[in-house]
């Protein structure tokens, strides 16, 4: 169990040096270079230089990417080239917001798709059946930047429930997920839509399982079936999902923070990737692959409790 | 089941690992920041007004769409920067509405007769926001730090590789002696005046002289700034008590942040927005102070023939681009330069190409090219209006029969390929000037020029400028600038379009916006009714 455990850590720690390999090269091969950013694209080759310099940007990459490398893994995260701040600042301050943003779309997920795909799955072809099915089709083909507006529009605009201007959590927790909640309902959407229509196909398939007849056979009334049998070996398939999503939702929380204005990981890596800040690129870019793998091997973890046939190996 | 017990207690480890190494990174550098106190302690002031302990009457918050890069005042290399820190900063002299400078924390200055001396008085009585009085150390501290002196010698300024001494004469003159003479230099004399001895921490003290004090600063929310009680200028004093810049980088936000009422006021809002605000708002239209051209690549084929480079600006109709990317707001240029640098726009130049399809074809059937040609223009895809530009332009050049292609390129990749690499055959972009020169405007297309992106060669442009920036008579150099401009338009060296415009919007609420010809907004002239 302990060996298989330290290939698994291994493995993880594999994934995110080469994740942070493959940024880092990313940007010795694209063009454009972090000077722009900072002194402008009409800086004299003199003031480039000296920048260069200074930064230690004239060095060869693998040069760079072995200073990177033994600075991070002691906690130095580097300097800003932009923000002229340590990364450290930066990311710390941003990671809470994206997180917790993460967390609160990722509530609200499964608080909508699990009573609506049991909903669903109830009276297949029913009346709430076909409802909900529509409802998902349509949920899912909106772009979630295009929900985020029309959220901003409709609940900030119309009906006034939240100001359109970010809150940090400096003014308190309640305010803070106040205005948190709706741009997670934009992430949340459409990916809730698409575990509505797994978590109904899932029970269906379930039902026409053999076990089912013989617990019914045994006298169990329908609910207890679903309850006690069907929900449990259905959920396998939503647990994945769910879990492979938490990658989804950290890329639309990317995109809704530009939406919504919240100064979060995704705000600052897109502007870094711009500027080629790549300090900062490489910290959330290590962070968020962290959070990612993190989530896939609890993921994994989840499904042997569930399912026991599942072997430890 | 241990198994699992042992494994998600393994796993909670890794993952609280990470962010546990990341706050402990910042309380290991937080102390480096701690003595600027005064930020950090002003920073809670800030949440606490936001959220609504302090009467809010008297501020404002500013939505901008782009972010801040470093706030080293002397640096200020973007325009996006320049723009906020002009509240904040100022120095011995000062941007002025009308384009050119006034006195600031000098009270006068004067020029030597051989046009190589700045002589400048300091103000009496001016003090920095940390309540101390500026002094000549001040003033020759900062700047030497412009040219270079804690940056191995190399300008931060970059007007500045001129200036051979900077010496104080007395308790309150000091002279800035220039190798070459130049009566433009005093442009590079807005670069802010700091504390002497503040170094590289000026980004988080930000101490400057102007009607505004800096409060705190997060990067991509908000920079805040208040009133200061102690300006020198009590007539052209802050109004408001207090200015919130606020960081959103979508536009749709901006107009919804505004119709919120979370924002006051938006600079830089795209002209296709106007429909949206126009109603309810203030709206200024103002040009950019950009020249917008389809740029070409003189040293490549076809376009080493001006013969080529005239037909295709006798095929385009340019005030079909500006009703179509600007709704009719921007101004023809017809040359590099942009109106608001009256003494020397020349608004008879934009006349000379008349959209004349068969005289197009006719130059082109000289130059050898009866059925056209195919070529390309490369945009920079995060410039809507340079793209839209572009696709104007490809419809209007079917008519001769070029076929143009577009290739949108993410702005990096524009600068190191098209801009730097001159790896391009034709180009839409907008071109500035860096320090509001007109000279600067000018300056670029001589053959040799660094920043001749591109590649105009001709002789007779060459000598003109160099008369031009040699000269100390005013109305000599006026009009060699003007000829400049014709060689431009003559030989056309691109097709020179538009200064495109953009948009200020402000809550009717509030009055007083100045529309400077550089990067400035001004929140000390604002005020609420």
């Amino acid at each position: 169990m302990g060996k298989a455990m330290l290939k698994r850590l291994g493995l993880l720690i594999g994934t995110l040096l080469l994740v942070s390999v493959l940024a880092f090269t990313a940007f010795s091969v694209i063009p454009g270079d972090p000077t722009d950013a900072v002194l402008g694209i009409e800086a004299t080759d003199e003031q480039i230089a000296a920048f260069r310099a200074q930064m230690g940007l004239d060095l060869p990459v693998w040069q760079r990417y072995w200073s990177w490398l033994s600075a991070f893994v002691t906690g130095d995260f580097g300097r800003s080239f932009k923000f002229d701040m340590p990364v450290a600042k930066l990311v710390a301050d941003r990671v809470q917001v994206t997180l917790l943003l993460a967390g609160v779309a990722f509530a609200l997920i499964a608080a909508i798709s699990l009573p609506l795909g049991l909903l669903a799955a109830r009276r297949p072809g029913g009346v709430v059946d076909r409802i909900i099915t529509v409802l998902t089709q349509i949920t899912m083909s909106v772009p979630n930047f295009v929900l985020g507006i029309a959220l901003m529009y409709f609940f900030a605009l119309v009906l006034k429930w939240f100001q359109p201007e970010y809150v940090p959590l400096e003014q308190g927790l309640g305010p803070h997920l106040r205005f948190l909640v709706f741009p997670a309902l934009a992430i949340a959407l459409p990916k809730s839509a698409m575990t509505v229509k797994l978590l109904r196909g899932s029970i269906l398939g379930e039902l026409d399982q053999d076990y089912i007849r013989t617990a019914y056979s045994k006298g169990n009334s329908r609910a207890a079936v679903l309850r006690r049998h069907v929900l449990r070996n259905a959920m396998i398939p939503v647990v994945t999902f769910l879990a492979m999503a938490i990658g989804d939702i950290m890329a639309g929380s990317i995109v809704i923070e530009q939406v919504f204005g919240i100064p979060g990981l995704g705000r600052i890596l897109i502007s870094s990737i711009g500027n080629r800040d790549y300090p900062v690129v490489q910290a959330v870019v290590v962070l968020l692959a962290a959070v990612v793998v993190g989530c896939n091997f609890l993921a994994d973890l989840l499904y042997r409790v569930m399912d026991p046939r599942i072997d430890g190996r | 089941m241990p198994k699992f017990v042992k494994r998600a207690l393994l796993l909670l480890v890794v993952i609280a690992m990470l962010p546990a190494s990341l706050y402990g990174c910042t309380g290991g550098t937080e102390p480096t920041s701690a003595p600027s106190g005064d930020v950090s302690n002003s920073g809670s002031e800030a949440s606490a007004a936001q959220s609504g302990e302090l009467p809010e009457g008297n501020s404002v918050t500013v939505g901008i769409a782009q972010d801040l890069s470093s706030l080293d005042p002397q640096l200020a290399a973007t325009a996006g920067v320049r723009e906020v820190l002009f509240n904040i900063f100022e120095g011995l002299v000062k941007a002025s509405p009308d384009g050119s400078v006034t006195p600031a924390v000098a009270s006068d200055y004067e020029l030597s007769e051989d046009g190589k001396t700045y002589t400048f008085t300091l103000r009496e009585g001016v003090t920095f926001h940390n309540g101390e009085t500026v002094t000549v150390e001040d003033v020759v501290y900062s700047l030497e730090r412009c040219a270079g002196s804690e940056n191995d010698g190399t300008p931060l300024v970059s007007a500045f590789s001129n200036a051979v001494s900077i010496e104080a004469v007395d308790e309150s003159h000091v002279a800035v002696t220039l190798a070459e003479p130049s009566t433009e230099f005093i442009n590079a004399l807005t670069s802010p005046v700091i504390p002497a001895g503040s170094g590289p921490s000026i980004t988080e003290t930000m101490v400057g002289t102007g009607p505004f004090r800096f409060v705190s600063y997060a990067p991509q929310d908000n920079l805040v700034m208040e009133k200061y009680d102690g300006y020198w200028n009590q007539e052209k004093a802050a109004k408001l008590d207090r200015v919130t810049f606020k960081i959103i980088p979508d536009v749709n936000s901006l107009v919804i942040g505004l119709k919120g009422e979370t924002l006051d006021m938006v600079v830089h809002l795209p002209n296709t927005l106007l429909g949206e605000v126009e109603n309810e708002f203030t709206v200024h239209q103002n040009t950019m102070n950009i020249v917008q051209a389809l740029y070409l690549n003189n040293a490549v084929e076809p376009f080493d023939n001006e013969l080529v480079r005239q037909a295709m600006y006798y095929a385009i109709d340019v005030d079909e681009i500006i009703e179509f990317v600007c709704s009719g707001a921007g101004v023809a240029t017809g040359t590099s330069m942009y109106p608001a640098q009256s003494k020397y726009f020349m608004p008879e130049l934009a006349e000379n190409y008349q959209k004349d399809v068969e005289k197009a074809k006719e130059l082109l059937a000289q130059a050898g090219y009866p059925d056209g040609f195919t070529m390309t223009i490369t945009a920079p895809s995060n410039y809507a209006q340079h793209m839209d530009t572009a696709m104007v332009l490809i419809e209007q050049l079917k008519a001769v029969g070029i076929t143009a292609e577009l290739i949108p390129v993410e702005w990096q990749s524009w600068v190191d390929d098209v801009y730097r690499g001159r790896n391009y055959q034709s180009t839409v972009c907008g071109i500035a000037a860096d320090d509001m020169t007109a000279r600067e405007m000018l300056v670029r297309y001589m053959s040799d020029n660094r920043k001749n992106f591109i590649a105009f060669s001709d002789p007779e442009y060459d000598e003109v400028m160099a008369q031009a920036m040699a000269s100390t008579d005013d109305a000599e150099q006026t009009a060699l600038y003007k000829r400049a401009q014709e060689i431009l338009n003559e030989r056309a060296a691109s097709l020179w379009l538009q200064d495109a415009c953009e948009l200020v919007v402000m809550n009717p609420e509030l009055e007083g916006f100045t529309f400077y010809r550089t990067y400035v907004i001004d929140m000390a002239a604002i005020s609420r009714k």
